[in-house]
């Protein structure tokens, strides 16, 4: 077995320290060795986009970044969008929006979602959809969570 | 997934010194889009990751009226299309660095690993060889270029050598009175992998009424992209005219050497080869007699 690296990052604006295997991803890093487990496994090939994080501002699909490439590097999850004691806006619109139901591909979609808005703070709804076409949803049909991001849009 | 070592090189020769070393058992990691995913799903063997991310000269995005377009290999596709300059130089190549992937792939994904993973249906390799990009390699014996189109040999198989790797495409300056389009047919709007692929550049006269020289590229109906020389050379000196465009697509059609699969049947493909063609031609064409 390839010998576990040291490596450090800064996640969600703090410093951590891990030891990985070079052949473990990102995703399995946060859920596996760091316990932060709202990036979800839902193809872990680049399809689905449900473990959408972001890695020195952009997005990128965790499954396909590997734990040791993130040494040096920041990393925003899921776990870092709310403040302790308000959600961010884009939540607040999911939850107005009813832009959820099993919930599983709605920690990606926030952070595609975050990612649009932080680059493109007030974008058409072809470019929300095209910009979320890398995020898949069964259940919603997709139209309320488009609402919701432009919702959030609007509203921040 | 199977266990390996990483190395982030920091240099060409330090990258070129491992790839000879490992051979077959060494492969570089850019983005990893096809990478992580091949060796996950056992595609792949690989004992070695070599990360050339930190190496300076694969993340050169340069862009210079005067000597033409630097692209690092490991430059994403997000940085090629926010840059208003090589949109302007280059558009095939920037509709089909929109079209890889998602958003989340963009960030990741770039031109060169679309390049060396040498996917026949691959959207970044008809740009190249339309723009008549020069791929340069480096490798134990010092530095050499070989053309876009002749740099994938077999469906995942390329020039490299052991122990060689892509540094850098470089892309001449754009003649004046030319454009370039790329487009791709696929069954959804966007996030999928192309039945068929085309791209062409044409360059026209000052009166933008006929074609100086064209080029045409194919994707997804052979087993490597493929440069359509004849139908290309059919276009010089033509007039722009439905007729001239139908005798390349045509020609285009006759060096198609498409397969059935899950995503079309041969004959689909063929006929899309016509379809496309026409239309990048003419995209291309619209695209010159616009910018003036």
């Amino acid at each position: 077995m390839a010998r576990r690296s040291h490596v450090q990052t800064t996640l969600n604006g703090e410093t951590v320290e891990f030891l990985c295997e070079p052949r473990q991803s990102l995703l399995e890093v946060l859920r596996d060795e760091l316990h932060l487990t709202g990036a979800k496994e839902g193809c872990n090939n680049g399809n689905c986009g449900a473990c959408s994080v972001i890695l020195d501002g952009r997005l990128v699909n965790s499954c396909l970044v590997l734990g040791v490439e993130t040494e040096g590097k920041s990393v925003e999850t899921i776990e870092g969008v709310a403040d302790p004691d308000k959600l961010h806006p884009i939540q607040d619109a999911f939850l107005e929006n009813a832009a959820l139901q099993c919930g599983i591909c709605t920690p990606g979609f926030i952070m595609s979602a975050k990612a649009l808005l932080d680059e493109n703070p007030n974008p058409t709804e072809h470019e929300v959809r095209y910009w979320l076409a890398g995020n898949l949803c069964r259940c919603t049909g997709y139209d309320k969570i488009v609402r919701a991001v432009l919702d959030a849009a609007a509203a921040e | 997934m199977q266990d390996f070592s990483y190395i982030a090189a920091k240099t060409i020769p330090e990258a070129v010194a491992l790839l000879d070393e490992k051979g077959e058992s060494a492969r570089i990691l850019a983005g990893g889009t096809d990478l992580i995913v091949q060796v996950r799903e056992a595609r792949r063997d690989v004992d070695w990751m070599i990360d050339i991310k930190s190496i300076p000269e694969v993340n050169v995005l340069d862009y210079n009226a005067a000597t033409g377009l630097t692209l690092g290999a490991a430059v994403e596709c997000y940085k090629i299309y926010a840059d208003d300059a090589i949109c302007d130089a280059y558009p095939s190549l920037i509709d089909a660095t929109k079209i890889i992937g998602g958003t989340a792939i963009q960030g990741r994904a770039g031109v060169g690993g679309n390049l060396c993973n040498a996917s026949p249906a691959a959207d970044g390799i008809p740009p190249l060889i339309v723009l008549n990009a020069s791929c340069v390699i480096a490798g134990p014996n010092g530095e050499r270029e070989v053309p876009a189109e002749d740099f994938c040999t077999a469906p995942g198989q390329t020039v490299l050598a052991k122990g060689e790797m892509l540094v850098s495409m470089k892309i001449p300056v754009p003649a004046s009175n030319s454009s370039s389009y790329y487009l791709r047919f696929i069954p959804r709007n966007e996030m999928d992998i192309a039945v068929v692929g085309a791209g062409a550049a044409v360059t026209l006269d000052a009166a933008q009424e006929t074609i100086i020289s064209a080029r045409i590229a194919l994707a997804a109906v052979a087993p490597t992209p493929l440069f359509a020389e004849e139908a290309s050379a059919l276009l010089a000196g033509q007039e722009v005219s439905d007729e001239a465009i139908n005798a390349a697509a045509a020609a285009a059609q006759a060096i198609a050497r498409p397969i059935s699969d899950m995503r079309g049947t041969a004959e689909q493909r063929t006929h899309l080869v016509g379809v496309l063609t026409r239309r990048a031609l003419n995209g291309a064409i619209q695209r010159v007699r616009e910018a003036t």
